[in-house]
């Protein structure tokens, strides 16, 4: 296998192309997809090279929800682009009370063989309509399978995998990583939905995060271990389904746990992580849990106060070395 | 088909409607169900014009429809009862029950929500190549929907092979139709550049027909249509539904109307003597039939309330 250096935003075009020569029953549909090749590049040439399997839509979300999982059930294998995860809560009812109920209720007669690609996130300017991280809204959702990728490898890998599945899979891509270059492996195997990755060992703390969040983490990583502290890094990849092995195998190791994400605090999917630790393997943990994430807030359209609510790598750096240096509270972190 | 036949079919639908009712009563069936009695002529007529291959889309208030799609009676009632059934196995129930194998997609307890996923059937059957069509039924209510504007819109554009049957029964929900629609559902048809038609939705014949000129346009132009069948809803919204906000007066006349009495005396001018009898009968024997079928279903296994989310099970 040899790999191929591509931007996030090519590796996700890559893999289009790859599922619409693979499956004949493929199709692409979207607001401004096939003439315009897509507001941000994901669908480029696509429509030149396959016509009338990539669909310029009406910017009608619910209705192109909606006809997403009524081509699914009756044989095609759609996939869909919400231009911004905020514009999905315009198409709430169909996600959670169709996509999601309808392989359960008609015991898997009916299925929901459907992709919905959208990005998300905060970038300079961006206004509070065009920058939430929304994923724990859709992680809640039994019926719906949940991943966010974090270079261009897992874009290629995760959008091949969601394509493949019999499940209903939404793919938070992250707009502020577009542009940024990776290693991507274009002929690999196509992975199943599903899978953490450790993507830094270490042994005095263990960081959980996924989406936008992970680059930041990598570089206060590379930051702390100039000051002698070794974290490990899972990029959980997939909310649902949850993979926590590598997350509780690092924890029983270093007896400490931060999540990092880009999410707002309250009720974001680090508090699931947290809460799993805890419940599972809680008596490990040599101190309490730390979640890093946005402050509980809308977000501002101006930097300066965006910033201010975003957890950047600096803030990831000093909560990380703060969790690293509290002292032990038990006898059993104390002997390890 | 034959004015027997849809006798036959309507009567069917009635007896299975109020022997719902009943079983609401007896608590039996747990919680309400929403039943179509007044308006079997709709989903009769209009289920005779389909063909096997294309999809059918119906709401909550959508058993008449699946009766008329050809699913089993004993089936539903099993489904309804909260039993194993061979439909959905009592995840479904009477509101959001499906059929696929009989070309019913279901029903779908969201106003509205329908339109969008008939929409996309309709699309695999234009890619498919097939000579089939989506149809949907949705309320006069399910007009001031979102979700129905853009999908009319959208499957305008597309060029979708989808026929979209209002049922209008006078009231959305429990509000007369008449104080929430500014313009009548056929009239909006024109909004999206598509055909709209009106019909009696208490004439199967007369829905029939315009059912099949409609799927031949729809088929032949690559245009979506829109039937506006009216009706009357001789029930409540749901099983509990007092029905207090109706004017006096309103029901009685409205019963003067009932398609299956109003078909019933168009038979009794040129079938045999008893051929209405035979039929009523008929459709008794069938439902009681099925009820007690449907009652020998077991009840599914409590352990598999969280089996079949995913296509595989690895939460």
């Amino acid at each position: 296998m040899t790999a191929t250096e591509l931007s996030y935003i090519r590796a996700v075009n890559e893999a289009l192309k790859w599922s619409l020569e693979t499956f004949p029953e493929a199709i692409v549909l979207g607001e401004d997809v096939a003439l315009p090749n897509g507001p941000f590049g994901a669908t480029k040439g696509l429509h030149a090279q396959f016509g009338d399997r990539v669909i310029d839509t009406p910017i009608s979300e619910s209705a192109m929800i909606g006809t997403a999982l009524g081509a699914a059930v009756s044989g095609l294998r759609p996939v869909v682009e919400i231009m911004y995860a905020d514009f999905l809560l315009v198409a709430m009812d169909q996600i959670v009370n169709q996509v999601a109920n309808t392989r359960y209720v008609s015991g898997g007669e009916l299925v929901p063989r459907l992709t919905i690609r959208t990005q998300q996130g905060a970038t300079p300017g961006s206004c509070a309509q065009h920058s939430q991280s929304l994923e724990a809204l859709f992680a809640h959702v039994p019926g719906l399978r949940v991943g966010l990728a974090s270079d261009a490898a897992s874009a290629y890998a995760m959008l091949r995998a969601a394509i493949a599945s019999d499940d209903p899979v939404m793919l938070f891509e992250s707009r502020r990583l577009y542009p940024v270059k990776g290693q991507v492996e274009l002929d690999a195997p196509v992975e199943d939905v599903g899978g953490a990755r450790a993507v830094r060992t270490g042994d005095d703390i263990t960081v959980v995060s996924w989406g936008s969040a992970v680059p930041d983490v990598l570089a206060a990583r590379d930051s702390l271990a100039a000051d002698g502290v070794s974290a490990a890094v899972i990029d959980l990849r997939w909310l649902s389904p949850l993979d926590l092995r590598p997350v509780l195998e690092s924890v029983e190791h270093t007896g400490r746990l931060a999540v990092v994400h880009e999410a707002n605090r309250t009720g974001g999917f680090g508090a699931e992580v947290v809460a799993r630790v805890t419940e599972t393997i809680g008596r490990e943990l040599a101190v309490p849990p730390v979640r890093i994430a946005a402050a509980d807030g809308r977000v501002p359209a101006s930097p300066v106060l965006s910033q201010a609510l975003l957890p950047g790598s600096g803030r990831i750096r000093s909560e990380l070395a703060a969790l690293a240096a509290r002292p032990a509270r038990n006898t059993r972190a104390l002997s390890a | 088909m034959e004015l027997a036949a849809y006798y036959q079919q309507m009567c069917t639908i009635r007896r299975f409607e109020e022997e719902a009712m009943a079983l609401v009563q007896s608590r039996e069936i747990a919680g309400s169900v929403h039943l179509c009695i007044g308006q079997e002529a709709i989903p009769v007529g209009a289920c005779a014009a389909l063909e096997a291959g294309d999809a059918v889309i119906g709401t909550y208030r959508g058993h008449g429809w699946a009766i008329a799609r050809g699913v089993p009676l004993a089936e539903l009632f099993a489904e309804m009862l909260g039993r194993a059934s061979a439909l959905n196995a009592g995840r479904g129930g009477s509101p959001y029950l499906m059929a696929p194998r009989y070309g019913f997609l279901g029903e779908n307890s969201i106003v509205g929500a329908g339109l969008p996923m008939a929409a996309g059937a309709a699309l695999a059957r234009k890619l498919q190549g097939g000579r089939a069509v989506a149809v949907v039924s949705i309320g006069d209510g399910a007009m001031n929907q979102g979700a129905v504007h853009e999908t009319l819109n959208m499957a305008a554009v597309l060029g979708l092979p989808l026929l979209l049957v209002v049922e209008n029964n006078g009231y959305a929900e429990m509000t007369p139709a008449t104080a929430l629609t500014a313009v009548p559902a056929h009239e909006r048809a024109a909004a999206y550049g598509l055909r709209g038609e009106l019909v009696d939705g208490n004439d199967p014949a007369a829905v029939a027909q315009a059912v099949r000129a409609l799927r031949a346009d729809v088929l032949a132009t690559g245009r979506p249509a829109l039937l506006e069948a009216m009706t009357h809803r001789l029930v409540g919204h749901y099983s509990g539904d007092a029905q207090a906000y109706r004017p006096p007066g309103e029901l009685a006349a409205a019963r003067q109307a009932d398609p299956i009495t109003r078909l019933a005396a168009l038979i009794s001018e040129t079938e045999a003597d008893g051929t209405v009898a035979a039929a009523d009968e008929a459709a008794r024997a069938d439902v009681l039939a099925a009820l007690d079928l449907a009652r020998s279903v077991p009840f599914p296994d409590p352990a598999d309330a969280t089996n079949g989310i995913y296509a595989e099970e690895l939460r």
